[in-house]
């Protein structure tokens, strides 16, 4: 399980269109990347399907292995299977990893945190107490939320630009967790604007001004997002003119 | 009337604590006016008369004492009515270190008031380091006045770290003011859980009067229902290369209101002072990045506060 539908879905905010009649139907067990330039609509994308308090509203539908996610709130979405990796993760003073770990983990113990941690590449014994705030990195706040996301068990895994931020060494934990994601039969969804990121991915959809302009398998988007996103400015792109 | 065995088997067992010291835990037990107990180790004296409504005196750590294991200091009152009055001179002498650990217990409160003046003097090259821990009971009824006048000499440190955060604060008014010189370390830090009426006021102070001086003022509190809380946290630098950070965080829940004032005041170009100062609910981004792993929101919320106010 873990099929992610989207039915023309709109989302305005302010009045003004950020996500335009999308109608996605992500592939269920695989790493799916939602491409596109800064303003294009892809954290937007995520944050609704995730159910932020701000994106609650949209028109058209969500669903979760058939489930309607209209009007459901982010813990409740959390508990049928959606969970979601930031940016820029929070910080939390006073909080240790274990508590962290824990927080949201199918079954509460020091060794789900023990196997989470391992699956990161982070020692046990060296990070358990650590408190997860400003005196750990960003590639380890990164990979210590791949571990309380792989904690949960989780049907489908948002993760919004997954290697920004981060050294060389994290991003190369970060692309095996998605792997190990798959590998558990987890539908990924890769937010990014990055032509490395998406060819990571087994098919790809390019977000352009809140339209759906394109899918296919990573080969393809991967030609068409270098030949036609790279530099583009959104409003000079012939499929704006076309969709609107 | 109780006997001072029963007071103090009530006394520690409200801090879940226990009397069996051994022979080189110094230590001192205090309820209302009388002391229950005491210890003390070689170097460290302690000079103290009990008067009408608490006690009062001197504690003295001698030239060159470094007292490894903590010193453990309980004040408290287990009738639900009264006063107690701490009057206290504290003296390290120069190259003397030590570590109080102070237990400030009230678990029966309904109209108490502990109101603490004291005096600390760290001398030359020594270290003082004071965490005082409040237990209250949850009618409100105490207040607790605490007042410290603390003067560092050259290359002393000391640290004082506050924390209530179980029962109910009811009303409080801290006022500590430290005099630093030079090479000296001031470190204060609060940590404060308020609900209900509970009233909190932190007012303290560092001057950084000495070359190399260095001081933080930190606080973290947590306001729920109708409770409120000013802070005046004051950093006055006047050593060449004097350096200091004032840092309050609150989080404020349901009616809570929360007042930071940060006052820098640097009249020496070589000295640097730093503020920051956060009020507001919960962070949000925290927030939902725990209800995104399924976590409630009050959950959530609860989970957050007690990492703000944990001891780091």
């Amino acid at each position: 399980m873990g099929s992610v539908v989207l039915k023309e879905l709109t989302l305005k905010l302010d009045n003004k269109r950020i996500l335009n009649n999308l109608s996605i139907e992500f592939k269920k067990g695989k790493i799916n990347a939602v491409v596109g330039q800064n303003g294009a609509g892809k954290s937007t994308l995520a944050q609704t399907i995730m159910g932020l308090p701000d994106y609650l509203n949209f028109e058209g539908d969500i669903l979760l292995d058939t489930v309607s996610l209209k009007g459901k709130r982010l813990p409740e979405r959390a508990k049928l299977g959606i969970t979601m990796a930031w940016q820029e993760p929070a910080r939390f003073s006073g909080i240790p990893v274990g508590d962290f770990i824990n927080a949201g983990a199918d079954d509460r113990s020091s060794d789900t945190v023990k196997k989470a941690l391992t699956l990161v590449g982070l020692s046990y014994d060296k990070y358990k107490n650590r408190y997860v705030d400003k005196t750990l990195s960003g590639g380890e706040r990164k990979r210590i939320e791949l571990a309380s996301i792989s904690a949960m068990n989780p049907k489908v895994v948002l993760m919004d630009e997954p290697d920004s931020g981060v050294d060389i060494e994290a991003v190369s934990y970060i692309f095996d967790v998605i792997q190990h994601f798959k590998s558990r039969n987890i539908t990924v969804l890769l937010i990014t604007h990055s032509a490395e990121v998406l060819q990571r991915a087994d098919y790809g959809y390019i977000l352009c001004n809140g339209n759906l302009i394109g899918e296919g398998n990573t080969e393809k988007m991967l030609d068409y997002f270098n030949g036609n996103c790279i530099n583009c400015d959104h409003v000079n792109n012939p499929f704006f003119e076309v969709l609107h | 009337m109780k006997g001072k065995e029963k007071l103090l088997e009530e006394l520690l067992s409200s801090i879940k604590s226990h009397s069996h010291y051994s022979q080189d835990d110094a230590h001192l037990e205090v309820d209302g006016n009388k002391i229950l107990a005491s210890a003390t180790v070689p170097g460290l004296i302690m000079d103290l008369d009990e008067t009408e409504n608490g006690i009062e005196g001197e504690i003295r750590l001698k030239a060159g004492t470094v007292i490894e294991k903590p010193v453990h200091l309980c004040f408290g009152m287990i009738p639900e009515n009264g006063v107690q009055k701490i009057n206290l001179n504290v003296v390290l002498e120069e190259d003397s270190k030590v570590n109080f650990l102070t237990h400030c217990t009230f678990p029966n409160a309904i109209e108490l008031e502990h109101i603490m003046n004291s005096e600390v003097h760290v001398g030359r090259n020594a270290s003082y380091t004071y965490f005082e821990k409040h237990t209250h009971s949850n009618s409100g009824g105490i207040k607790v006045i605490p007042k410290t006048r603390i003067l560092l000499e050259e290359h002393a440190h000391f640290k004082t770290e506050f924390e209530l955060i179980k029962g109910r604060v009811g009303f409080m008014d801290v006022d500590y003011r430290a005099e630093c010189h030079d090479n000296s370390i001031l470190d204060m830090i609060a940590r404060i859980s308020g609900r209900k009426d509970d009233i909190i006021k932190i007012h303290e102070s560092g001057w950084l009067r000495g070359r190399h001086s260095r001081g933080v003022l930190a606080s973290s509190i947590a306001l729920r229902d109708d409770a409120k809380a000013e802070v005046f946290s004051e950093l006055i630098a006047d050593g060449d290369f004097a350096q200091g950070h004032v840092d309050c965080k609150e989080i404020i829940q349901d009616r809570g209101v929360a007042r930071a004032v940060p006052i820098v005041q640097v009249n020496n170009p070589k000295a640097h002072v730093t503020h920051e100062a956060a009020i507001g609910s919960v962070d949000s981004k925290q927030l939902d990045t725990l209800m995104s792993r399924g976590v409630s929101e009050d959950d959530a919320v609860d989970m957050i506060i007690k990492g703000m106010l944990r001891r780091t």
